[in-house]
């Protein structure tokens, strides 16, 4: 039929279909220099802390060793296959370093320390400066061959220092960078998912089920959070995903307001009533005519919510409630440089690298903002 | 002011353009128009929507929304001033004060947090200083003028304790609180009942004469201009392509557009139907009541009787006309018909009870019954193409088409509406006003129903599309054997299309009978007052209708 190549000839793309109004959000977002530049500092650190492991590891990326191209990044090898003895291998140990120059070639990565693992080789007592303040000779002090040895390179500085157990700062500030980041999106995501549903139910069926729902809420939203947090994780350990789900447990509610009044708008729309005419079923018509209405108000919210998120994992961190010890954690770096405050590099790090990553994220929000707001549309 | 001007005409419009900027390009919306209006004289600016008549109005009292808005060419004269260059504080002094203006919308035009005395006091208080005790006193004298009854009562009331009528003289008591020059009145009677706006009509000619004051009057509507005004200046795609005394310009239109309005009236008749036909829906005694609940239990006090036990039959086929002003229930009625809204009393479609069917059940059935929607910008979704909006019905009721076939029934459909259906990707803001009720239209249509509620499907449609859709609908009916319900407070639309119709008030039904007898012989006080509105713009004496 030659209606139907038509048809195909015809589908519109991407950018076709966003309508004369997102093409103009958009255009509202970009204007927002700030917010703009923000979001892409942000996407960058994002994307390089992802793959924390190839920046900072005290793994090697690849060795070659008697003709054979290992990655211990990949595989745990025994130290028995480099001629030693112990389960796993130490690449930081000057033998095997030795052992494999000897037969072969090493690729670090550009930072020689993993988050957890603690510098033996510190030049002062723990928490040590970071290198570049000390000259290459007490650098290179804890060496066995002092200014010549192979170790003292640019690869085993500390470049922010160490903390008071001797962990580079500079490789926990980026794999907690990635965990905090991670953790608030994981944490954004549940509760908008959440928090939308309840929010369009809510609003979508009214009445009793609005009425019960919403003196729930009200009730749920009174318990002090902070101290149930506190009591929960003093009786069970908190890992990642335990920690998720009991912030999850308060913060679906953030959403469920916004959502309930776009819905309850939208359910009177005259095209809401055709769907229904047409035999449209309750879940369809949500997901398909009032969720778009609803998602300019979650779009809007949800920067903020993410900042709250990892604002909160931070706190619980700094006082010790957070992941479990040895995690690299922002609040754990904070609650260091508060312990070492003759060490400041600890805390200045961890005061900037929080406000500068809430900063960029209150920035792009902004932009977000201002994308949507009607009364910005005709400029 | 001064005897020196009155050889020049009160408000003279020379060459005004108007442009829009957006997205940085400019966009001429008025484009070089000239008028004159004399004191005490009446002229209309006639217009579609889009055609530039309200802004041309707007700019007068510079009530754009500058910058974005500019004017490329022109100048406003009133009484020497120059309006489009005078600084703003001469300007203040000349709103409201000597140009007043109405709006069409009397809901959001008054501010809902202030009382009457409060709303029109502002303006004699603004621009003449009244103390609190004298501008009563005016404020009183004015309720008077525009008609209100007892407006010592009416003083201390908030708009929405007005009714629709009342609240729009309550506009214009404030437009008249100052005497104006001149009145424009944007539209001030389109979102009224034909009744209600029979009497503001009516009142809008008395307070120009006894003040002798001008009067510009935007409309889309042609019986009105006829009624009122002393010349017409008929206006398109921002330019005036005809003006002229308005009985001379409407016994000889000149130009073809002109021509074009005056012939796009809604004209022909309802295809007879046999008196055997078999009977489509029936329903009797059909309630819908809305419980008032007080108090701290919420005991139910009382009742809203939307739909106070009204008993219908339509043949296969037939047109149904249901006519009566807003908050007659009329919409309700059809509501209920349809099982959209809960209701009392027996629902029979095609020989099968619909009331006490489930939702799943009632789904079946959504297929064979339809409804089109007054509001063709928001019955279809904003975020679906119009293929998907008409699809969205046929992947429900016709699954076990493919894709291709749906796809072939919605192009089919679209053109049998007389839209391109290569438009199909397009979104439902691509297409005008008319374009739109057709594709609203289709979307009932590609379910081939056999009933379909037309919800006063014409009403948010200019005249002349009105006159196209009316058309296509009596097509479709008369090639797939259609059945109409077709609600509507415009009895022109209703005698095009309708073989019966019923006329209803406060919930009841106050006469029924054929569309000829209605129309030729209506029996009670209160459809005759209704004719005599709609069709001669003529007042009812006071008590029939409401005010």
């Amino acid at each position: 039929m030659s209606n139907d190549t038509m048809t195909k000839a015809k589908k519109p793309r991407f950018h076709d279909r966003l309508s004369p109004l997102n093409q103009r959000r958009l255009k509202n977002f970009k204007a927002n220099k700030r917010g703009y530049v923000s979001l892409w500092l942000f996407l960058i650190l994002f994307f390089v802390t992802l793959f924390a492991e190839l920046i900072a590891n005290d793994k090697p990326l690849l060795v070659s060793y008697k003709g054979e191209i290992l990655s211990p990044l990949l595989t745990d090898y025994p130290e028995t296959r480099f001629g030693g003895f112990l389960p796993t291998t130490d690449y930081r140990d000057p033998f095997i370093q030795e052992e494999i120059n000897d037969n072969g070639w090493i690729l670090w990565a550009p930072i020689r320390y993993s988050y957890k693992t603690v510098n033996m080789d510190l030049p002062t007592p723990a928490p040590a400066p970071p290198s570049w303040m000390l000259d290459k000779a007490t650098r290179c002090a804890p060496f066995d061959q002092g200014i010549n040895d192979r170790n003292c390179t640019i690869g085993n500085w500390n470049w922010i220092g160490t903390d008071d157990q001797g962990r580079d700062v500079l490789a926990r500030l980026i794999y907690g960078f990635r965990i905090s980041v991670l953790f608030g999106l994981t944490l954004t995501l549940f509760s908008s998912v959440i928090g939308v549903t309840a929010g369009a139910v809510q609003g979508y069926f009214g009445g009793l089920t609005d009425l019960v729902f919403q003196r729930f809420i009200e009730i749920w939203t009174s318990v002090p959070q902070l101290y149930l947090l506190l009591i929960i994780a003093a009786i069970i350990t908190p890992s990642f995903w335990i920690l998720l789900s009991i912030l999850l447990l308060f913060s679906w509610v953030a959403l469920v307001g916004v959502v309930r009044a776009e819905f309850l708008r939208a359910r009177n729309f005259e095209y809401v009533s055709a769907a229904r005419a047409l035999g449209v079923s309750n879940r369809t018509i949500m997901l398909r005519h009032l969720l778009p209405n609803a998602m300019v108000a979650t779009l809007t919210f949800m920067p903020f919510i993410l900042n709250g998120s990892i604002t909160t994992l931070t706190s619980l961190d700094f006082l010790g409630f957070g992941l479990p010890p040895g995690s690299p954690s922002l609040g754990e770096l904070l609650a260091q440089g508060k312990k070492n405050i003759e060490a400041p590099w600890l805390g200045i790090t961890g005061f900037l690298s929080i406000s500068i990553m809430l900063s960029l994220l209150i920035f792009i929000g902004e932009a977000v903002r201002d994308a949507f707001d009607p009364r910005k549309t005709f400029h | 002011m001064t005897k020196t001007l009155s050889s020049q005409p009160l408000l003279s419009v020379r060459d005004l353009s108007v442009a829009f900027q957006q997205d940085g390009k400019e966009q001429l919306a008025v484009d070089r128009i000239s008028f004159d209006l004399e004191k005490g004289e009446t002229m209309a600016l006639v217009g579609e929507s889009g055609s530039g008549k309200s802004v041309s109005a707007l700019s007068i009292l510079k009530l754009l929304p500058y910058p974005a808005a500019s004017h490329p060419s022109g100048q406003i004269l009133f009484d020497g001033i120059d309006l489009l260059n005078a600084p703003d504080k001469t300007l203040r002094a000349v709103r409201g004060n000597r140009i007043s203006m109405i709006f069409q919308e009397p809901m959001s035009s008054l501010n809902p947090l202030h009382t009457v005395e409060k709303q029109i006091g502002e303006v004699l208080s603004i621009h003449h200083g009244m103390g609190e005790k004298q501008a009563r006193e005016r404020v009183l004298e004015l309720l008077n003028d525009v008609g209100i009854r007892e407006p010592e009562k009416r003083l201390k009331s908030y708009p929405h304790q007005l009714s629709g009528g009342q609240r729009q003289r309550v506009m214009i008591a404030m437009a008249l609180a100052n005497e104006p020059e001149l009145l424009i009145a944007d539209e001030p009677t389109t979102a009224l009942d034909v009744t209600v706006q029979a009497q503001i009509l009516e009142l809008l000619r008395t307070l120009q004469k006894t003040h002798g004051m001008a009067l510009l009057f935007i409309t889309h509507d042609l019986g009105i201009v006829e009624k009122l005004a002393d010349k017409v200046c008929v206006m398109t795609k921002g330019e005036i392509v005809e003006r002229g005394a308005t009985k001379e310009l409407f016994a000889n239109p000149t130009h073809p557009y002109t021509r074009h309005l005056l012939n796009s009236e809604p004209s022909g008749e309802a295809r007879p139907v046999a008196d055997d036909a078999p009977i489509l829906l029936e329903t009797e005694d059909l309630k819908v009541w809305f419980p008032i609940k007080r108090g701290f239990m919420r005991k139910i006090v009382g009742h809203i009787k939307a739909v106070d036990g009204i008993s219908l039959s339509i043949r296969s086929g037939e047109t149904l006309g249901i006519v009566g002003e807003s908050g007659s229930g009329k919409t309700t009625l059809g509501l209920a018909l349809l099982r959209m809204i809960s209701s009392e009393g027996p629902i029979v479609f095609q020989g099968h009870h619909l009331d006490g069917l489930n939702s799943k059940a009632m789904r079946d059935k959504r297929g064979d019954m339809q409804i089109v929607f007054q509001d063709p910008f928001g019955s279809l979704s904003p975020r679906m193409s119009i293929a998907q909006i008409v699809d969205e019905g046929l992947a429900i009721h016709a699954p076990e088409l493919s894709e291709e076939e749906r796809d072939a029934k919605v192009v089919a459909v679209l053109r049998e509406v007389g839209i391109d259906p290569d438009t199909r990707h397009r979104y439902p803001h691509e297409f005008s006003g008319g374009q739109r009720q057709r594709i609203s239209i289709a979307r009932a249509m590609v379910l081939e129903p056999k009933f379909v509620m037309l919800d006063e499907p014409t009403s948010a449609l200019d005249m002349s599309v009105q006159a196209q859709v009316v058309d296509l609908l009596r097509d479709l009916q008369a090639k797939h054997g259609l059945t109409y319900l077709f609600i509507s407070h415009d009895l022109k639309v209703v005698r095009a299309l309708s073989n019966r119709v019923i006329v209803m008030r406060n919930g009841k039904v106050v006469e029924e009978g054929s569309v000829e007898r209605i129309f030729k012989a209506p029996e009670t006080d209160y459809t005759k007052a209704l004719m005599a509105a709609a069709l001669r713009m003529e007042t009812a004496p006071e008590g029939v209708v409401a005010d």
